[in-house]
């Protein structure tokens, strides 16, 4: 039964959001949530290679035979990620290098392959833009929480701001990589209870 | 047999469709990467170094070769001498290199400031080293020509507090300016001399 463009775009917000749901893609997430600003940068590139693989994925799932089907997948992944780190690059070079080598990285992250394998290449191109912005927008987000949890108490600002005024002294474990685990670990917690039917 | 030709040619097809593209964008924002990596790594530090100078430094630069490196030098007009020049080094801190920028004037072998550009130290603690001037303050007035220590190693340099692995880093990275700086000390007064006749 095909679902309507909304139901496409809505699933990726919450029943298959990916770090949470699906278990996806946790790499980045768990590397690159040091503070919310990272995290919106990443999701951001991520959204971007996401609809535009999506997009010719679909474009071209009639000419693409399927036995070579991964390798072409990959190519096209990979051209647009490196658009990505070229614009960057020459645009917003201060969050570059801050997300350093997890740019390059957005290829071997199985959202984006799953997506084109699992979705687009099935479906047409309408139907694969709602769900590529659907699925980085659902990323985004979880990046952007964890994120926002990390940098508050680790180094107690939002945004670059401070929150709790110079008196506070930082909880530098949320920072480092072993809060991020513990980090995630609530998150998935607290989506599981609250999904709890 | 049909079907490996069809292979053939749309990976082939694809992959040089990705690779024009890339060239065309790489062409595109090859001079805009450039001046960006400038101004938003070595620009404040520089600027911060050449306090008070009547010329732009970053336009003022030239390069020396170094065995197989080129190393850019940035010349500081002060009251109408060009006798300061700015340039890097690099030491290794708690999470990787650091990368930071010295000033010395060439007359009395004197560092006239130094500044941290590029680090992965912990946010909080070790970071400190780039956004603190207390600490990069020390650096002032030291030889340049003499290797650098923290005081714990028998130096002059107060180590900032839960970090001294940090601190010896830039100490580390200042001694490597100061060799370079002993190594190509004739180069650049030549260099100065051509430029500012």
């Amino acid at each position: 039964m095909a679902k309507s463009i909304t139901q496409e775009f809505v699933k990726g917000l919450w029943d298959e959001i990916p770090p949470f749901r699906l278990v996806l893609g946790l790499c980045p997430v768990l590397a690159v949530t040091k503070s919310v600003e990272n995290g919106l940068g990443m999701g951001v590139a991520v959204i971007f290679v996401l609809v535009c693989s999506n997009i010719l994925v679909s474009l071209l799932r009639n000419i693409i035979p399927s036995k070579v089907r991964i390798a072409c997948f990959i190519v096209i992944i990979a051209t647009f990620v490196i658009v990505v780190e070229l614009l960057m690059q020459a645009y917003t070079y201060a969050l570059f290098l801050k997300l350093g080598i997890f740019i390059p990285l957005i290829v071997v992250n199985c959202i984006l392959l799953g997506r084109a394998e699992a979705f687009a290449y099935k479906n047409g191109v309408v139907a694969s833009i709602a769900d590529g912005f659907g699925i980085g927008i659902g990323f985004t987000l979880s990046l952007v929480s964890i994120g926002a949890l990390r940098e508050v108490f680790g180094n107690g600002t939002f945004f670059g701001t401070s929150v709790f005024g110079p008196s506070y002294q930082p909880f530098t474990f949320m920072v480092e990589a072993p809060g991020a685990f513990v980090c995630l670990g609530l998150m998935l917690c607290m989506m599981n209870l609250a999904g709890k039917k | 047999m049909r079907e490996i030709i069809k292979m053939i040619v749309v990976l082939t097809v694809l992959s040089a469709f990705s690779g024009g593209l890339l060239a065309a964008i790489r062409g595109g924002t090859k001079d805009k990467i450039e001046y960006q990596q400038l101004v938003f790594v070595k620009g404040p530090a520089i600027k911060n170094i050449l306090e008070g100078c009547s010329n732009d430094p970053i336009v003022d630069r030239f390069k020396i070769k170094d065995g197989d490196i080129e190393r850019s030098f940035f010349v500081g007009v002060f009251d109408g001498k060009a006798d300061t020049v700015a340039f890097e080094g690099f030491g290794k801190g708690f999470g990787g290199d650091i990368g930071l920028m010295v000033g010395v004037n060439i007359n009395d072998d004197k560092i006239i400031g130094m500044g941290v550009t590029t680090h992965s130290e912990t946010p909080g603690i070790g970071s400190k080293a780039k956004t603190d001037p207390k600490f990069s303050h020390q650096f002032k007035g030291l030889a340049a020509i003499e290797p650098c220590k923290v005081k714990p190693d028998g130096g002059k340099i107060d180590a900032i507090s839960g970090a001294t692995v940090t601190s010896r880093g830039v100490c580390g990275g200042v001694s490597n300016a100061a060799e370079i700086y002993k190594r190509l000390k004739p180069q650049i007064a030549d260099e100065i001399k051509k430029k500012f006749k």
